[in-house]
């Protein structure tokens, strides 16, 4: 092979053509003007540079409109809490007898009327507790474990204290909100709900 | 006559991609402000809405002005 067959060959693997001028718009391989570029070409044109600033700009618009529905979001829990302060203090609801449920026993009930279902589990002679029913994780229900002095919540393995509802294991970080009681001539009356962080 | 553009193509995607991610930061702070004031307002405490509502509006309008550069760089 002599020294020129070389030249040729490296003359084979030249670089191409520059992509983009110095302001970055794109230039067909073959470096020619788009004006003798092939008809599928000129028909098609790709603008990379172009393409990628576009594709940008829009992802920053979509990201303002993602702002904007947060911001809704915040404004949205102003106005329910303000309709919340307006509502009435809830009723005081008997829920149940202290003959119908054994020491150790538990039963739903919903207060106020439409309520979540609420759990009553009654711990001693005298003394009951009752929670809202939904795990404050993902609000599946909770189960009573009052052997343990637990309630369990069997989709993630949480778990709450009985006496103070707040939670002790799992994935659960806010207490269950406690439905405050009273126990007056053999009923258990319902007096209000307490949210707890 | 139009009047040329301020910057070149590839000083406006610099420029576009320091908006991009100013802009994702503070969405990215928005989300954990609304996950907190949710966790907040489940739990009973209504006193930190009104202040986090008041800072997530803030982040809006600096993303608008954000937006708002972007659209008069065209």
């Amino acid at each position: 092979m002599s020294r020129r067959d070389l030249v040729s060959a490296r003359d084979l693997v030249r670089p191409a053509a520059p992509a983009a001028t110095a302001d970055g718009q794109t230039t067909p391989p073959d470096g020619r003007p788009p004006a003798e570029q092939p008809k599928w070409r000129r028909d098609f044109p790709i603008d990379w540079g172009q393409d990628e600033y576009v594709s940008r700009r829009d992802l920053v618009k979509f990201m303002v409109l993602t702002s904007g529905a947060f911001a809704v979001g915040q404004a949205y829990l102003v106005l329910r809490s303000a309709r919340d302060r307006g509502a009435a203090a809830p009723p005081v609801v008997a829920i149940a007898r202290v003959d119908d449920l054994a020491i150790g026993e538990a039963r739903t009930f919903t207060y106020p009327e439409g309520s979540t279902p609420r759990l009553l589990v009654r711990t001693g002679d005298s003394s009951f507790v009752a929670y809202d029913q939904q795990c404050t994780h993902l609000l599946c229900p909770v189960v009573p474990a009052v052997a343990e002095g637990k309630l369990h919540c069997p989709c993630h393995n949480g778990w709450f204290d009985l006496a103070t509802g707040r939670p002790l294991a799992g994935p659960p970080r806010r207490p269950l909100p406690r439905v405050l009681l009273e126990v007056r001539d053999g009923t258990v009356y319902a007096t209000g709900v307490e949210e707890r962080t | 006559m139009s009047r040329p553009p301020r910057f070149s193509r590839s000083q406006r995607m610099t420029i576009v991609n320091g908006i991009l991610l100013f802009v994702v930061l503070i969405v990215i702070l928005q989300l954990w402000l609304l996950t907190a004031t949710m966790n907040a307002y489940l739990g009973g405490d209504t006193a930190i809405l009104v202040p986090a509502a008041l800072a997530s509006l803030a982040c809006l309008a600096l993303n608008l002005g954000l937006l708002r550069y972007l659209v008069k760089l065209e």
